[in-house]
């Protein structure tokens, strides 16, 4: 049962699925919709249900209730080889006894495809993953970024509707990281195939996706761009978890903004003055002492004990400071100001 | 930093230390008091009697005087090469590879069981079910079997119970394999060989698949491969060295074994079996040597094969 595009535009549609072990909800009746041609992130914390999530669309696993539907049609029971769908893994899964050559055109060996053309699309996907020379070797004598070149080949000669793929840079280093990110992304654009990208890195998300669900105890908190995730995050997790927040609740909150329902501000966009500074308005402040102070080089964090006893992060850009002057702020008293604009209202988890 | 380590006693340097750090230094000697007593043992014990048989094999008895003639000659070795004696090959070679095919059929399966499917309990407790009968003596099983293979044995009795006995008998009648009753036949020694050796074949092949990935099985099949296809490309490639390692086990044990074949079957010479009675009741030391030449050399090939088909590269 090959699923190939239909009239509808909907290339994966997951309908209040859950996903139990036991007692454990890995994932908790969650409704999902991805787009054909999009890249999509399912980004959490591990054990949030992405992986699940990821594994029910491959098929490895049957959902415990709810509907799972590849381009309209619902594929609950149908097994990973009828799906029109691939995987990269995480460890990526090459065959240890066959060639690069082997393993990239082991899905077209299982078509019947003839031997020429075989060698053909397989000389190009390894073209096109920047491998040509590689074809003869063992995946043994190949280094970790190699590999995962390897798998994204293998799966992609397939041409499925949706791609797959857990993780598949958390086994490289940061450099690599980096490199492969925006490779993965034109390679995605060239192709114009799905992409359902599971990842716990909040900047591997922001920088390949179109959209980017978050999920957290299995279930989905909020979907959306990355600069809406980043901008207007919908709950405190969110918040947290897509870059960093200052959360403020309670008698803060009430001081500060004049109503005690919870909201989080980024600590980009708090300016740090001296206690005397006037304040508009328009803006919202508050009076602290810095009690850290971090230099990270591009910018610094410092860290606020501010009164009401709440901690605020604030990061600025070291325009003209230097490492020298940024540490001697340690036990300085500041005010913290920042734009009433920036104060976005969030659900606590 | 200024910590006051130096106003610490120095340590006492006691005999024991000064050996350790003699043997720290010398990284090489340390090597070579770790295989001493292991390399001195399979050099004297080990090829030392092997290299004793080889040269056995080259001398001869006497025929008038029966005296053992330590000369070189090739004569055990033309004694050797009759054709009672390939008779003897021939039996030996094709129950020993019947019992290994049948012993990787039948281990494979459970070993695939436990490897795979079974849970942490069900697993020790198949482990404990295959290591068991390995702790009970040999003697005491073979004679089991020879119970139950008897005419009066359980296997007879439930033929007979179930009103079969035809179809025992028609297997019995089977030339070559067939005989007076199990016990006494080709087929019931097969039986306890299989049943003596599995254990040799099931745990290596257990290894072998415990140590497949199972994202290695997901890959495959989301791949578009069906569960016949993934057993045959990518499991199965990635078991064989342990099919290997076991057959190696349940080949040579049975090439070499001469209990079995005395106490089951109808005393048609194994080659076990002639090397004990050549080097026992006859004395013909020399021929005894010479026939234990002809398993070492079997296997020893085997191996090569082994090892060109890149069975051990997977490991």
């Amino acid at each position: 049962m090959n699923v190939k595009n239909t009239a509808t535009s909907i290339a994966v549609h997951l309908d209040n699925v859950s996903r139990h072990f036991g007692s454990v909800r890995a994932l908790d009746g969650i409704t999902l919709e991805i787009e054909d041609g999009e890249f999509f992130s399912m980004l959490g914390p591990s054990g949030s249900g992405k992986t699940t999530c990821l594994r029910l669309i491959a098929g490895f696993e049957q959902p415990s209730g709810g509907k799972i539907l590849l381009h309209g049609k619902n594929v609950v029971g149908v097994p990973p080889y009828d799906r029109d769908v691939n995987t990269v893994f995480q460890d990526y899964a090459l065959f240890p006894h066959m060639t690069v050559a082997e393993n990239v055109g082991y899905g077209l060996m299982i078509k019947k495809v003839p031997k020429p053309d075989r060698e053909r699309r397989v000389q190009d996907m390894l073209e096109m993953v920047r491998l040509p020379q590689m074809a003869g070797r063992k995946p043994s004598q190949l280094s970790g970024g190699q590999r995962q070149r390897v798998a994204l080949a293998r799966a992609l000669i397939n041409h499925p509707s949706v791609l797959l793929l857990d993780e598949p840079l958390g086994a490289l280093d940061l450099k690599l990281r980096q490199e492969m990110q925006i490779e993965l992304k034109a390679i995605q654009q060239r192709v114009g195939i799905t992409f359902i990208y599971v990842t716990h890195d909040q900047e591997e998300a922001l920088t390949m996706s179109d959209r980017i669900a978050v999920f957290n105890h299995g279930k989905v908190e909020q979907v959306g761009s990355p600069a809406e995730m980043y901008e207007r995050p919908a709950t405190s997790f969110v918040a947290g978890f897509v870059g960093t927040s200052n959360l403020l609740q309670g008698e803060v909150a009430r001081a500060v903004a004049g109503s005690s329902a919870a909201f989080a501000v980024r600590p980009e966009k708090i300016r740090m003055c001296p206690p005397e500074t006037p304040v508009s308005p328009a803006e919202c402040s508050l009076l602290g002492t810095v009690r850290d102070v971090v230099y990270l080089g591009m910018n610094t964090r410092y860290l606020i004990e501010a009164e009401g006893g709440a901690d605020i992060t604030v990061v600025q850009q070291n325009l003209e400071a230097t490492s020298m002057s940024v540490l001697t702020a340690k036990g300085e008293r500041v005010r913290l100001i920042w734009s009433r604009d920036f104060n976005r209202p969030v659900i606590v988890d | 930093m200024a910590i006051a380590t130096a106003s610490l006693p120095a340590a006492p340097k006691s005999p024991f230390r000064r050996v350790l750090t003699f043997f720290y230094n010398h990284p090489n000697l340390t090597l070579v008091m770790l295989l001493l007593l292991p390399m001195l043992w399979m050099l004297v014990f080990y090829l030392g009697s092997i290299g004793g048989l080889l040269v056995h094999s080259f001398y001869y008895i006497d025929d008038f005087s029966g005296v053992l003639q330590r000369q070189f000659a090739l004569r055990t070795w033309s004694d050797l090469f009759t054709p009672s004696h390939f008779d003897v090959f021939l039996r030996t070679f094709s129950m020993a590879l019947a019992v290994t095919l049948a012993s990787a059929i039948i281990a494979f399966p459970l070993a695939y069981y436990m490897a795979r499917y079974a849970s942490r309990r069900m697993r020790g407790l198949l482990y404990l079910g295959v290591m068991v009968p390995l702790w009970s003596s040999y003697l005491v099983r073979v004679y089991a079997w020879k119970l139950i293979l008897a005419d009066e044995g359980i296997i007879s009795w439930t033929f007979r119970s179930l009103g079969a006995q035809g179809i025992l008998d028609a297997i019995l009648a089977i030339p070559v394999i067939g005989g007076r009753s199990l016990s006494f036949s080709f087929l019931g020694m097969f039986l306890v060989f299989v049943y003596i050796w599995l254990p040799y074949m099931i745990l290596p092949i257990n290894a072998a698949l415990e140590r497949v990935p199972k994202s290695l099985i997901e890959a495959s099949g989301d791949l578009g491969a069906k569960p016949g296809y993934t057993f045959r490309k990518v499991i199965l490639p990635l078991a064989i060295p342990g099919v290997i390692a076991g057959s190696i086990f349940t080949f040579s044990l049975t090439l070499g074994d001469y209990i079995i074949p005395q106490i089951i079957g109808n005393s048609a010479p194994f080659i076990g079996l002639a090397i004990y009675r050549y080097q026992g009741s006859a004395g013909n030391l020399p021929l005894a040597a010479a026939f234990t030449v002809i398993p070492i050399v079997v296997m020893v090939v085997y191996l090569l094969l082994a090892k060109r088909t890149g069975a051990f590269e997977a490991l």
